[in-house]
This record gives structure tokens, C-alpha cells and sequence, in this order.
């Protein structure tokens, strides 16, 4: 069947229920109570939930074959969690089990791919599979499809019974021997955990690990101790260089600095930009530009705004720091200042990602947002965005929360080169559609600036950016223009076997990824 | 000979015929001249390559809005016939010579591209070209240079060579080629040419390049040579005349249509002589308050 966005899915997909998507706002939420696998709990004053063997902590949480294990993203790449627990599961003989963390991150040592050729793993859930464990799900290494989905549809996922963690291992760079954990302080202090507060309270049972115990009772607590069954100490949970040591830092490349300008101009542009607006600029190089640039813009014209939202950067600490915006809403934090921020502020403070970008609660924060920056690997002439794969076919991303924001956010922003390498960036059609172009209200490139004429805000940020004498181009234009430099790349071939699933935020189906051709 | 141009130069970037992706990046950002260089940052082993890819560039994608050169080898090199005989059929605004030191050797650099455009059917004199001053006796000659040929439109000093040339030592501060940069300025107008400054080479460096872009304005330079994309809006804006300058390009204008109108063979000024350089420099001011997105139409002066 085709669905909204004019993909081609199937109907079933092994035991898979397809939802096709039919629009960005259109999916209901469930009207059942939310669904969780935590049960009630016994203690007593002398209960031990401290354990010194990842072996012995995976025992006590009772799992076994075919059940459901989860982890955060927060540590990235220095992620040493994720490696031992698998480790110590294979051990005991553990197999069959789905991997649900909220991303995976690429980690190569011990890699994720081995664990799903001996059997250990044999389906995954995630927002992203960077790396090797991509690559290798795209030529076809799952039996199962991996379903992928953006951050809001994680926790909607498992309140709705899609997904089901038996077992949640949550990494804390500090804890105490009673299970209250956080990620703020520590060696190897990644800053909010916003991404397991949900793991916490819905999952059957969970087990903290962490190299760095603190005595009774940990300040600040992230988790608390009433969801944890079992606290495990570890030697080493990360490697703080990968983590994210010192600030982000911005970029030096000038095609991405002027992309990054004209992207707070058009911010600054908008009758929007005004005291008490809310924004998320995100991680990647020209996001963090665009943070500078936009925090010059507010000093120029004395602009307040009330919120930044999701990922934080020490870019946008300093402009907390300069009285430019009230509060920081932290759901992950992607440096060390950023990170220790949450400790020092009183209005910096961290979220639970379902607070952040589930589209179905009763409120998330990411719909107060007025502007939202996106990045994206490749943007077409419906602007239609890919945030998963390259040009070659290969996994290069994550879906994040870029559907959660350009969905939530009033006027959402699209930021990429016109070429990268040889490749052309804005095609006429995307090999994955991640997030749907009727959600997209602005292209921001180096060789112009495209408006979405099926954006709800579209005849207002024309108006806005045409009376600022910028000059806009159509869609098609800087197509044509990126192709006419780079010539049209021959299509990825593919198989009809359907390897990924992305998923919408609110869990239809807007597209698949077939199995690539080698 | 074809009728001169205004075309503004207050930024010169290189993008190198070896790179393709610098050559594309470089279409986007906002120089006034862009220079596509087969000479120094193309090793000798892709010369034929980077000529190919320059051409091809300039016929297929050439952009909208910019000064194009080319800068072709030097002028002793094997590669510069083959250079002239691409660069001339690319049909570029211009040809940037490197390492000029006599007037004879724009003459003869000249008279080839005149020959080439006729054998390929091109307007004989329309490619112009900007001489690059990287020497001593470039500098001493630098007035020759200028009058050389109806084709020059600026000179370009180029303090690294230069330096080597003098024996000097390079500094930030550039105390080394301050002679030399007013110099080659003093001689372009005389020539009645554009005058563009010397690099500065410290890309991480905004303050130093702010300082040193005030003070090529304020010497009286059209333009200068930058090393790095990022430096393009810095110096463009240094470049952006003012208000004064604006209005007295206006009044210039003026007394030259009132003059023609009154079928004046000579204009005045102030008691001072409007001169063909004057005129065109006063156009030139305008083109760059329009670059700037000043509009000048309504203004009272």
C-alpha cells in the first residue's frame, strides 16, 4: 500500500502490525490506561540491592530467554555499559532477546553485530542504529526487522504495549547502594538521564550500574530508588573523552556557518522572534552555529526568549548565562558544560524525554516551541526529510527528535548542504522518509532559502522574510541546482525484504528500508 | 577595445582547479571576484586536470553575480600557453597573472589572449586583466605595469613572495610591505585601475583582520585578497562606502550629466576637473553601496 508520503509499504511485515501513516497530526492516541510491566515491591530496611558482578545483578532481575532488555543513549559513544551487560548475558547462556535502547549508539568494542550473530540478540527497537550495527542490518543481518522510532514515540510506544522492557539497565554516572541514581555528577557525568525515566517506571524490573557510589542517599537522584530492584557496581561505565569533555565546539567550516547564519536570520526574521519565544537548535555543527548566531540577533535586539528545549550545548548555557533565556529544559545534555549546568542553575533543569516530545500525553514540551533547527542528511522537492540513511545506502544517523520537533514547533527549520561530496542533498526524493515535509516550514541552504508552500505558516514567514529583503528560492530550484553540480547519483538498489521500520511519533508506519543490494 | 566595466572587487577568494568541491562551495558565498586558480595550490602532476575542470566549470556552472577569473601560471612557466588557450575559451571576466614584473610581459600575455579570442570567434579585448605584484621589481614598476595595456583593470599586491623577494621577514603587522602596498596603490591611480590589498593570513584572527582591512580602506585599496571563505563579509563590509562617500560619487555623476547636458567638453567640481578615472571611481562607490543593499536613488545630496 502507499501511505501519506507516498511510500510503498507493506501490508504486514512478518509479525509486525503496519499502521500506515495518513498525516503528521492525524495518528490517536490509545484510549486504554498505559501500560507497564512494574509491578509493586517489598523492602525492608535490611534489603541489598548492591551487587559487584553485572552477572549476578542480571540474575536477580530474572531475565531469561526471549525477553526485552533496554539502555539510554546519554553516554554516546563512550558508552562501556551497554558492551559489559551483553557480555555478562552471553555468559549466562542468555538468548532470543530484543534490544530496545533509546539509541544505539556506534559501539565497536565488543560490537553489537556479534551479539546478534551468536543469537544473543535477535530484534532490536531504537530511535537510530548508527555504525557498523547499521550497515550491517541494511545488507541484511536481522531476521526480524528493527523498528525505528523518534524520540516522542519511544515512551508513547511503551505506554501504548508496542513495547515492552523487561529488563532496564540504566547507566548512572553516580548512585547510591539504595538504587537513586543520576548522570550529573562522577567521572563520567553525562548530565540528564531524560531518556530512562520511562525505562524506570515501566520497565518489570531495573538494575543501575555505575562506577561511582556515593553514600546514602544521592543528590541530586534522576532515578529513584523505589524503581530500582538491583544497583550494580562496575569498574568503568564510560569513557569521558567520548562522553562529551568541555563544550561543543563550533564549527570553522564556512559553508556550514553561512547555512547556520541564514538559518538564525530567518529566525530573526519572523514577527515570531519576540520576547518569550521558545526554541531547539540541536547538536550537529551547524546547529551550534545557528545558537551563536541566534543568541547575537537576541542582544542586538534585546529579545528574551522563555525556553530552549531537548539537547544542550554550552552554547546555550552561555546564553542562559547572559540572561537570554529563562529556563533550559534539558532532556539530554551533549557536552560537559552542558552537563554540569544542571547542577549549578536552578532554571536549568533536566526532563523526562516523554515530557519533551510525546506526542501522546497530555502535553509535551516541544509543542510550545516556536522554532526548531533540523538537521537532515538529505531534504526532496516535498520536503520530505531523511535523518537515517546516506547516499551510498549506508545507516548514517538516528531519527532523534527531529519528527517530534518539526511537528511540534511553529515554524521548523531545515538546515543542509545543497551537495555533500559528490552526492546532491535536496532530491526529488528521498531514499527514507523520516520526517514528513507538511511539517517542514523552511529549507535553509548555502544556495538559498526554500519556504514550504504546504507549511500552516507559510504565507506568514514569507511575508516576514520577504519584508526583511531576503531573497527565497523554490525547492525545486535548489534540486536542480545541486544536481546540475553533482550529476543524478544512480538509485540505491534494493531487495524487497524490509529491514527497518520508521516509525512516526505517533507509531504509523512512514516508510521501510529494504535490504541493499551488495 | 572593448568599453570597460564596473565590476566590484572590495573580495578576491581562489578556489583551486584541483579541488572540485571548494570550486562549487565557492559559488555560494559572497565575494565579488571569484579566482579560479591553476597556478600555485594545483601540484604540477593535475595541471591538465585542474585546466579541464576550470573550463568545464566556467561553461557549465558558471555563477551569476561575480567577478571570474582565472589565475594562470606564471609567466615563464610551460604551463601558460596551454593555460591561455583553456582560460581564453572559458571566456572568464579575467585573466590574473601571476608574478608580473614588466610591462612587456602583460603586452605579450595580451597579444596571445587577443589572438586566441580571434581564432575561437571571442570579442578581441573583452577578458581583462589583474596583475599580480609579488616583487621588488614589480613594485618599481608597478606604474608600467598598470599602463601596460588597455586590458589591466587592477593590480594585486601579494605580500609572501614580495617578502621573500625584499628579504623581509612576514609579520602581522605588515610594517615590512607597507611601502610596497602604497606603492602599487599610487600606480593604479595613476592608471586609473582598481588597487587590491594584500591577504591577511591569519584566519582565526577577526580583530587582526578588521584592523588591517581598515587600514587597505583607508589607504585608499578597492579590494582585497582573502585566504578563507570566513573572511568574505568582514572585509566586504570595510569596503562599504560611506555616507560622505556616497554623496560625492552622486554629485560627481551629476556634474557629469549636467555637463554633457550643457554639451560641456570639460566638467568641474568644487573649481576641481571631473577626469574619466574620477568618473568611473564614483560609479565604482555606487556599485558598492548597491553590493551593500543601500539604495541611493532618493537620496538628497
Amino acid at each position: 500500500m502507499i501511505n501519506a508520503v507516498g511510500r510503498e509499504i507493506p501490508e504486514k511485515i512478518g509479525d509486525y502490525v503496519v499502521r500506515p501513516y495518513t498525516g503528521a497530526y492525524d495518528g490517536a492516541p490509545s484510549t486504554t490506561p498505559v501500560h507497564s510491566l512494574r509491578c509493586a515491591g517489598k523492602t525492608t530496611s535490611d534489603t541489598q540491592k548492591l551487587t559487584y558482578s553485572l552477572e549476578d545483578a542480571i540474575r536477580r532481575a530474572g531475565l531469561t530467554d526471549g525477553m526485552t532488555i533496554s539502555f539510554h543513549h546519554s553516554f554516546r559513544e563512550g558508552d562501556k555499559i551497554i558492551g559489559q551487560v551483553l557480555l555478562a548475558i552471553r555468559a549466562l547462556g542468555i538468548k532470543d532477546l530484543k534490544f530496545a535502547p533509546s539509541a544505539v549508539v556506534n559501539i565497536k568494542n565488543p560490537s553489537i553485530v556479534d551479539f546478534v550473530k551468536d543469537g544473543t540478540i535477535t530484534s532490536i527497537e531504537a530511535s537510530g542504529i548508527r555504525g557498523e550495527l547499521g550497515d550491517a542490518v541494511l545488507e541484511g543481518l536481522m531476521d526480524q526487522p528493527v523498528i525505528l522510532r523518534p524520540h516522542g514515540s519511544r515512551p508513547r510506544a511503551i505506554e501504548a504495549g508496542e513495547l515492552k522492557i523487561d529488563v532496564a539497565f540504566i547507566g548512572a554516572s553516580a548512585a547510591d547502594e539504595y538504587g537513586n541514581a543520576t548522570g550529573q555528577i562522577g567521572p563520567n557525568a553525562c548530565g540528564a538521564l531524560g531518556y530512562s525515566f520511562i525505562d524506570a517506571t515501566s520497565a518489570a524490573k531495573v538494575v543501575v550500574v555505575t562506577d561511582y557510589l556515593v553514600d546514602y542517599p544521592c543528590v541530586p537522584a534522576s532515578i529513584s530508588q523505589q524503581y530500582v530492584d538491583v544497583v550494580c557496581k562496575v569498574d568503568e561505565i564510560g569513557d569521558p573523552e567520548k562522553i562529551g569533555k568541555g563544550a561543543t565546539r563550533m564549527t570553522k567550516n564556512p559553508r556550514d556557518l553561512m547555512i547556520a547564519q541564514r538559518s538564525a536570520d530567518v529566525m530573526a526574521a519572523s514577527r515570531r522572534f519576540k520576547d518569550g519565544f521558545g526554541f531547539q537548535t540541536g547538536a550537529g555543527a551547524i546547529s551550534i552555529a545557528c545558537t551563536n548566531y541566534l543568541a547575537k540577533h537576541m542582544e542586538e535586539k534585546g529579545i528574551k526568549a522563555s525556553f530552549a528545549l531537548g539537547g544542550m550545548t554550552a552554547s546555550i548555557v552561555e546564553m542562559y548565562h547572559k540572561g537570554l533565556v529563562r529556563v533550559l529544559e534539558c532532556s539530554q545534555c551533549f557536552d560537559s558544560v552542558a552537563a554540569r549546568a544542571i547542577v549549578e542553575n536552578a532554571n536549568i533543569v533536566e526532563i523526562d524525554n516523554a515530557v519533551y516530545s510525546n506526542a501522546h500525553t497530555k502535553g509535551a514540551m516541544l509543542d510550545k516551541l516556536t522554532f526548531g533547527i533540523l538537521a537532515a542528511l538529505e531534504v526532496d522537492t516535498d520536503f520530505n526529510v531523511n535523518i537515517l540513511t546516506g547516499s551510498s545506502g549506508e545507516m548514517m544517523g538516528g531519527l532523534g527528535g527531529g519528527p517530534d520537533v518539526s511537528a511540534g514547533a511553529d515554524i521548523s527549520i531545515v538546515c543542509l548542504p545543497i551537495v555533500r561530496g559528490r552526492t546532491p542533498s535536496v532530491t526529488k526524493r528521498v531514499f527514507t522518509c523520516c520526517t514528513p515535509g507538511e511539517t517542514v516550514a523552511a529549507v535553509v541552504t548555502e544556495a538559498g532559502i526554500a519556504l514550504n508552500p504546504r507549511h500552516r505558516h507559510y504565507e506568514e514567514l514569507k511575508e516576514d522574510l520577504t519584508k526583511a529583503g531576503m531573497k527565497l528560492v523554490t525547492i525545486e530550484y535548489l534540486q536542480k541546482m545541486a544536481e546540475s553540480l553533482t550529476g543524478v547519483p544512480q538509485p540505491i538498489e534494493t531487495t524487497d525484504r524490509v529491514v527497518c521500520v520508521v516509525e512516526y511519533r505517533d507509531g504509523s508506519v512512514i516508510d521501510v528500508i529494504r535490504e541493499i543490494k551488495k | 577595445m572593448a568599453e570597460k566595466t564596473i565590476r566590484l572587487k572590495r573580495t578576491g577568494l581562489y578556489a583551486s582547479g584541483a579541488t572540485p568541491v571548494n570550486m562549487i562551495q565557492a559559488i555560494f558565498y559572497n565575494e565579488d571576484m571569484l579566482v579560479y586558480d591553476l597556478e600555485d595550490s594545483v601540484p604540477a602532476s593535475e595541471k591538465d586536470a585542474a585546466r579541464l575542470l576550470v573550463y568545464r566549470m566556467l561553461k557549465e556552472h558558471r555563477p551569476e553575480g561575480k567577478y571570474i577569473c582565472i589565475r594562470v601560471n606564471g609567466i615563464y612557466s610551460e604551463e601558460l600557453e596551454q593555460d591561455l588557450e583553456a582560460a581564453v575559451r572559458a571566456n572568464p571576466d579575467c585573466i590574473r597573472i601571476p608574478k608580473v614584473e614588466y610591462a612587456r610581459e602583460v603586452q605579450a600575455i595580451s597579444r596571445r589572449i587577443a589572438q586566441i579570442e580571434e581564432a575561437v570567434g571571442l570579442e578581441v579585448g573583452k577578458i581583462e586583466l589583474i596583475c599580480n605584484i609579488e616583487s621588488y621589481m614589480g613594485v618599481l614598476n608597478a606604474q608600467e605595469i598598470a599602463m601596460a595595456d588597455p586590458r589591466v583593470v587592477a593590480l594585486s599586491v601579494a605580500a609572501e613572495d614580495l617578502t621573500a623577494s625584499l628579504k623581509a621577514q612576514r609579520t602581522k603587522a605588515g610594517l615590512e610591505v607597507f611601502y610596497a602596498r602604497n606603492a602599487v596603490l599610487l600606480a593604479c591611480r595613476a592608471a586609473g585601475v582598481d588597487a587590491l590589498d594584500i591577504v591577511f593570513s591569519d584566519i582565526n584572527d577577526e580583530e587582526g583582520l578588521r584592523a588591517d582591512t581598515a587600514l587597505a580602506k583607508n589607504l585608499g585599496f578597492d579590494g582585497k585578497t582573502v585566504v578563507h571563505p570566513r573572511q568574505i563579509d568582514v572585509v566586504n563590509s570595510y569596503f562599504t562606502p560611506s555616507m560622505k562617500e556616497i554623496k560625492y560619487a552622486l554629485r560627481v555623476l551629476k556634474a557629469v550629466e549636467d555637463g554633457k547636458a550643457a554639451g560641456k567638453g570639460a566638467v568641474t567640481l568644487d573649481g576641481g576637473m571631473i577626469d574619466k578615472p574620477m568618473e568611473l571611481r564614483a560609479r565604482t562607490t555606487l556599485a558598492q553601496a548597491a553590493a551593500a543593499g543601500i539604495n541611493v536613488e532618493r537620496m538628497v545630496i
